[in-house]
């Protein structure tokens, strides 16, 4: 090769096609993953009700009463039902994914993944009992 | 089974055309044919003008990825009969810079690849009178599917982050980094750590997980970076702690 030799980094005549902005919509698994990230919104949400719901309880009972009203209504019922489903989805997916982030070997070899991504589960099922229990004790 | 097939290639002449426009072609429908052999037969009875590349014909060189009916593939790997009713469509790797037909410019990931030292990095290199490093078979084990990459670029074209944010280091790169970093031999974590926690490092990826499902030799790359984030967030919790890592 010759010591002289240039390389152009940009060359006008090469084809360069822009993403398109729907490019989410253009296969199954890119439009589960959009919908995998937006359902953080829905996680939010939950949280910030959470906080809601004890600022109310410190308020009083009067207070709480008005949150527990607010809560009931149609429109943060249908909310909640639409957040609920985004959770689920959140929930599942990631879940599932837990094996490949996770690596974890016992005596030099791999735990297979249905154990990773099942302990997840068994977690799951363990402490939604576990509040269900304490909701309806009383 | 129907005796031939159409092949609907992109094709891109600069000299010629300004986008790629889609020709198509008859070959003939052969049970042990994949896209490839259809492509050299193209090449050789219809239209010699059609540029592609290809080398070992058997998923080793990592030459013949293309886009195969919008899916990134080894064309060598992808049987016409796996392919549908046809025609087939061919394109070039989606998010490279086209050069000529299906032939794309990899400069990009060249010198991506080169920033992440995939090479043992030794803080002193041992004389070679004192012989190999030895390694049991789990230290191999450890780090052994990372290095089946064949720098392919089907999991580039497979990651949209790569398509939106051009700058990002991409899958295979950061897979062959962490395929170093988990050698026994190897001294040089550290600096790949330093070198992929910056912006257009691991932490653009937002774990979509098509890298893996591209991958024809099953490296993971999707599995690598992620466990590298993990490596690198306890890192980052251990510079924290009074007597922590620096």
């Amino acid at each position: 090769m010759s010591a002289g030799a240039h390389y152009t980094p940009y060359h006008p005549k090469w084809y360069r096609k822009r993403v398109s902005v729907w490019w989410w919509l253009e296969s199954g698994s890119y439009t589960g993953f959009v919908l995998r990230e937006l359902s953080a919104v829905a996680v939010a949400f939950f949280a910030v009700m959470l906080i809601a719901q004890i600022r109310a309880l410190a308020g009083g009972p009067a207070a709480y009463a008005r949150f527990t009203a607010t809560l009931a209504s149609p429109a943060v019922l249908v909310l909640s039902v639409i957040a609920f489903l985004f959770v689920l989805f959140h929930a599942v997916t990631w879940f599932n994914l837990a094996p490949t982030a996770m690596v974890v070997r016992v005596r030099g070899k791999r735990v297979p993944d249905a154990a990773i991504s099942g302990s997840n589960y068994a977690a799951w099922v363990v402490l939604s009992a576990v509040v269900a229990f304490l909701m309806l004790r009383s | 089974m129907p005796q031939t097939v159409g092949v609907s290639v992109a094709r891109y002449r600069p000299e010629q055309e300004a986008e790629p426009v889609f020709q198509e072609y008859e070959v003939p429908f052969r049970k042990d044919w994949v896209v490839l052999d259809a492509l050299n037969y193209i090449k050789d009875r219809l239209d010699g003008s059609l540029s592609f590349r290809w080398s070992c014909r058997m998923g080793v060189c990592g030459s013949c990825g293309m886009m195969v009916n919008g899916e990134p593939k080894l064309t060598c790997a992808a049987f016409l009969s796996d392919q549908g009713d046809g025609p087939i469509r061919v394109e070039p790797l989606r998010f490279f810079p086209v050069i000529r037909d299906l032939v794309v410019d990899i400069t990009d990931f060249m010198k991506k690849l080169k920033k992440v030292k995939p090479w043992i990095v030794r803080e002193t290199e041992r004389p070679v009178a004192e012989g190999e490093h030895l390694q049991t078979p789990d230290q191999l084990d450890a780090y052994k599917q990372f290095s089946m990459c064949i720098n392919c670029l089907l999991c580039y074209s497979a990651c949209p982050i790569y398509g939106l944010e051009p700058s990002f280091v991409g899958p295979a790169a950061i897979a062959l980094a962490q395929r170093y970093n988990m050698d026994s031999r190897d001294q040089g974590a550290r600096e790949r750590l330093e070198i992929l926690s910056h912006k257009d490092g691991m932490w653009e990826c937002t774990f979509v997980g098509e890298c893996t499902k591209a991958c024809p030799k099953h490296v993971d790359p999707a599995g690598a970076i992620q466990q590298y984030k993990l490596t690198s967030a306890a890192h980052w919790f251990k510079t924290l702690l009074p007597l922590g890592d620096r």
